[in-house]
């Protein structure tokens, strides 16, 4: 792969990471929050195969396969917070839900 | 020479008992454990333990001494054989076919013994290669005893202390061999004595328990293979000589000279430490015995530490075998029940330092230089203890201190003669006065067991008609004692006048010494076989006067214990089996026993080889870490008999019988002296305050150290020692207050208070943060890691 292309691959990267920290700062709604995290991590997960098929390793796949386990168990966390959440508020706005308030 | 004697005797097999004689002390150790243990449980029965210990012991020691006589001829064919083969072969080659031939000689005993002697004179010139049968130019009169004997050893590693290895072991040579049938067979005699003497007694179970105790000690003691053993070993014999002298330790005095008997002894003790110290140094840190010995004779050592530490080890000799001017525990001692005394004063405690000298003969001989021409201090000790203790037996009225002081003089015999250098007459002469003391003390073990007291002037007197079997037994070894013809005393006592006439120069006049002593012995002794067994009867005036803690007790189970006795309180009577039993053993031995060491020079020389001298061929090392062998081998002193001698010192002895008899049997000479003349008076008193010398420890040093001295160190801890005391007390409240009122309250508080306050505020300004909105979290830590980013990117 040559650089033209990385860049091409970076680019996209980029690009999919700031709509998620758009995502991630901006919704309302715990549930596009939680997508918009899983935006950031395939980002990162794009940066890292596409490294790594520049360099001609496997390294970066193999990160990314354990960034995709992780996300996987994060969002199952997340999901069945966000639905205890619903059950006691009948809710899932982010400014509802600010008991931590010091 | 000894090249190839130690190689032959290599060939020679130690028998079991030898090799295992460590058992003995260690089953006396066991009793000593067992009898405290279940021995209350056993109640009268529990005597029977320490018999039974002890009487195994004994077996052990009589078949260990068997095969020791075996060992010695087997080392001593062993060494005709090599010289009979390098003679034949007329090489110097001392390996292979020495050995062979040395298996397979043929050798029988009787026949071999009169070319062997003949032979003897080729040895040395045939071991250095020189020609065989070369003239004999030595001009040695000795006997044909070059062959060595090497010791039957065992060693353990006890602990490691860095390079230094510390063992624990045996050391099995003649003298110990020679120890122990002499041990064993006088404490299985006491044993047996005990059961009768002390029946009774509220402290049975522990007197015997101590009395296993003691012997375990003493076994140990004769076998240590080193001298941290050796010392392990003495001071546990004076830890239960302290405990058996003190036994009845209910009365005042007893309980003081049992006291008396420990601190004297640690004041020798000191010596005994400080010598062995010097010798662990001197001789290349070892502990081993042979090794320091070997040491001292081959020069290894400095003489100059020899000197020190020979001398420092004569102060443990002088305290633990009550040597002038350290003896007057022994006296004392006398506290303790009768046979303890009769342990004590033949086989165990006082023996052991004469035991100690002899063992240590190499670092002695050399130290002190004996057979030098000057007089050295250990036969000055023991001179002047000969004289110094039969001095004192003469006004004592206590039988047991008149036998006191006469083990006191008799040891001095012994230390005399280590001095003089005949090491085998000492030894001899321990080894018959073991038998006849310990015959004369349990003989008045009798009498007083009979009159209940030991005040001969009082409470004895005509003994001779209550109890005639007791009186015979007393007579022999008061004979054997005096050194009658031919009973043991006699030979031992003159085998060590010999041997101080013989060194010749300065040393003669320890001859006369020994002579003087044979006078006063035999008048001392007279004197107390008369007020003992003839005269009127003077006991029976009194109800239980020498008044022992169980005394009543005793006497009821006495009269329970033999029907026909029931008139206890009336005459005196004889003593039971166990009592007279050991009585006849030991009287026959004070008869037989001089035997043994037969001379065979001078006037006796028809005595025939195989019956003379045989406890110097048996129980005398022959090795290089003895005097005798290899180079300093010409001036150890093997004495001749001689008739001048034996016949001079039998008349003195008879002469002092007869003064004896005359003055009291007879009521001749100038009685009441001391009333008349002042310096008969004088002498008198001089004598029965003992020289004074427990005024001098007592009054003077003792009551100095407890009356200026004890006053000085008041004043010294009064004045500044609590001066300095109280000054620190007082500067440690001051600056208690200082530190309590500057950095405790303002410093300490102040930073503690300044945390609280602080922590507070930063929470005030910190709680602004915690809005409580994830988002705002997120935002945050978004904004933080690109700044982070930026910095690593900036900065890289």
């Amino acid at each position: 792969m040559d650089d033209v292309m990385l860049n091409q691959f970076l680019i996209l990267a980029a690009i999919l990471f700031s709509t998620g920290v758009y995502g991630v700062l901006a919704k309302k709604n715990a549930i596009l929050v939680l997508m918009s995290i899983e935006l950031i991590l395939n980002a990162v997960n794009i940066n890292l195969v596409a490294f790594g098929a520049h360099n001609g390793t496997i390294a970066g796949s193999v990160f990314a396969l354990f960034v995709i386990a992780v996300a996987a168990a994060e969002v199952g966390v997340g999901l069945a917070i966000v639905l205890l959440i619903y059950r006691n508020r009948h809710s899932v706005d982010l400014d509802d839900v600010a008991q931590m308030k010091g | 020479m000894t090249g190839y004697a130690a190689f032959a005797a290599e060939t020679v097999e130690a028998g079991w008992f030898l090799e295992h004689a460590y058992l003995v002390p260690l089953i006396m150790a066991a009793s000593f454990a067992i009898t405290l243990a279940i021995g209350k449980r056993l109640g009268k029965h529990a005597s029977w333990i320490g018999v039974a210990a002890i009487g195994t012991c004994f077996l052990f020691a009589i078949v260990a001494n068997v095969q020791w006589n075996s060992y010695v001829t087997d080392s001593e064919h062993a060494a005709e054989a090599e010289a009979d083969s390098h003679a034949e072969e007329g090489t110097t080659d001392e390996d292979a076919p020495a050995e062979e031939h040395s298996l397979v000689a043929p050798i029988a005993p009787g026949e071999s013994a009169a070319p062997a002697q003949e032979d003897d004179h080729s040895e040395e010139p045939a071991a250095e290669g020189d020609e065989e049968h070369a003239p004999a130019a030595e001009g040695e009169e000795e006997h044909a005893e070059e062959f060595e004997v090497v010791p039957v050893t065992q060693t353990w590693t006890w602990w490691t202390n860095g390079d230094v290895e510390f063992e624990a072991g045996m050391l099995l040579d003649g003298m110990a061999v020679m120890m122990l049938f002499v041990v064993t067979l006088i404490s299985l005699l006491v044993h047996v004595f005990s059961t009768d003497y002390v029946a009774g007694d509220r402290r049975y179970t522990h007197y015997f328990a101590f009395l296993s105790l003691f012997s375990a000690a003493m076994l140990g003691f004769v076998m240590a293979q080193n001298t941290l053993q050796l010392i392990t070993m003495w001071e546990l014999v004076g830890v239960c000589s302290f405990a058996l002298i003190g036994h009845w330790w209910e009365e005042k005095p007893n309980s003081d000279a049992a006291l008396k008997a420990f601190l004297t002894n640690r004041v020798g003790d000191v010596g005994l430490l400080v010598g062995m110290i010097t010798l662990f140094f001197a001789a290349d840190q070892t502990f081993d015995i042979v090794e320091i010995n070997t040491l001292a004779n081959d020069g290894a050592i400095t003489h100059t530490a020899l000197v020190v530490s020979s001398l420092c080890l004569l102060a443990a000799v002088m305290s633990k075998s009550g040597q002038f001017i350290l003896h007057t525990w022994l006296p004392d001692a006398m506290a303790g029940p009768t046979p303890v005394s009769a342990l004590i004063h033949a086989a165990t405690m006082v023996v052991a330092g004469v035991f100690m000298v002899a063992r240590m003969y190499g670092v002695f001989w050399n130290g002190l230089v004996i057979g030098g021409s000057s007089v050295n201090a250990l036969a000055v000790v023991g001179g002047v203890t000969v004289l110094g203790g039969a001095g004192l037996a003469f006004v004592q009225s206590d039988i047991k201190k008149v036998l006191a002081y006469s083990t006191i003089s008799q040891l001095g015999y012994m230390v005399m003669a280590l001095g003089v250098g005949a090491w085998t007459a000492a030894l001899f002469h321990l080894f018959t006065h073991a038998f006849f003391k310990a015959g004369l003390f349990l003989g008045a073990g009798s009498v007083a067991h009979s009159v209940h007291s030991f005040d001969m002037k009082k409470d004895m007197g005509g003994m001779y008609r209550f109890m005639p079997k007791t009186a015979w037994t007393f007579f022999i070894c008061t004979g054997a004692l005096i050194g009658i013809f031919p009973l043991a005393g006699f030979w031992s006592k003159d085998e060590i006048l010999a041997g101080a006439d013989q060194l010749g120069s300065g040393y003669s006049v320890f001859m006369i010494v020994g002579t003087i002593g044979a006078f006063m012995t035999a008048a001392y002794m007279t004197r107390l076989i008369y007020l003992t067994f003839f005269g009127e009867y003077r006991g029976g005036h009194h109800e239980v006067e020498q008044g022992r803690a169980d005394a009543d007790e005793h006497e009821l189970e006495d009269a329970m214990d033999h029907g026909d006795h029931a008139e206890h309180h009336g005459d005196p009577h004889e003593s039971g089996n166990r009592i007279l039993v050991p009585l006849y053993i030991l009287a026959t031995l004070a008869v037989v026993a001089g035997f043994t060491n037969l001379p065979d020079t001078g006037a006796l020389s028809f005595i025939p080889k195989g019956l003379a001298l045989r406890f110097e061929h048996l129980f005398e090392p022959k090795g290089a870490y003895f005097p005798s062998f290899g180079a300093v081998e010409g001036a150890f002193s093997h004495p001749e008999f001689s008739w001048q001698i034996a016949v001079g010192s039998s008349l003195v002895g008879l002469l002092g019988i007869a003064l004896a008899y005359a003055w009291f049997f007879k009521g001749l000479g100038p009685h009441g002296i001391t009333q008349r003349s002042r310096l008969a008076r004088a002498g008198h008193t001089f004598l029965v305050e003992k020289y004074y010398l427990d005024h001098l420890y007592t009054g003077i040093i003792a009551g100095g150290i407890k009356g200026p001295i004890a006053k000085g160190a008041n004043w010294f801890n009064k004045h500044v020692l609590d001066g300095a005391v109280d000054g620190v007390g007082k500067s440690a409240v001051v600056g208690g207050q200082f530190v309590y009122n500057t950095i405790d309250q303002k410093l300490v508080d102040g930073i503690v208070d300044g945390s609280g306050v602080t922590a507070e505020g930063g929470g005030e300004v910190f709680r602004q943060m915690q809005t409580g909105k994830v988002q705002q979290y997120a935002a945050i830590l978004f904004v933080a890691s690109v700044v982070l980013a930026g910095t690593f990117i900036i900065v890289i």
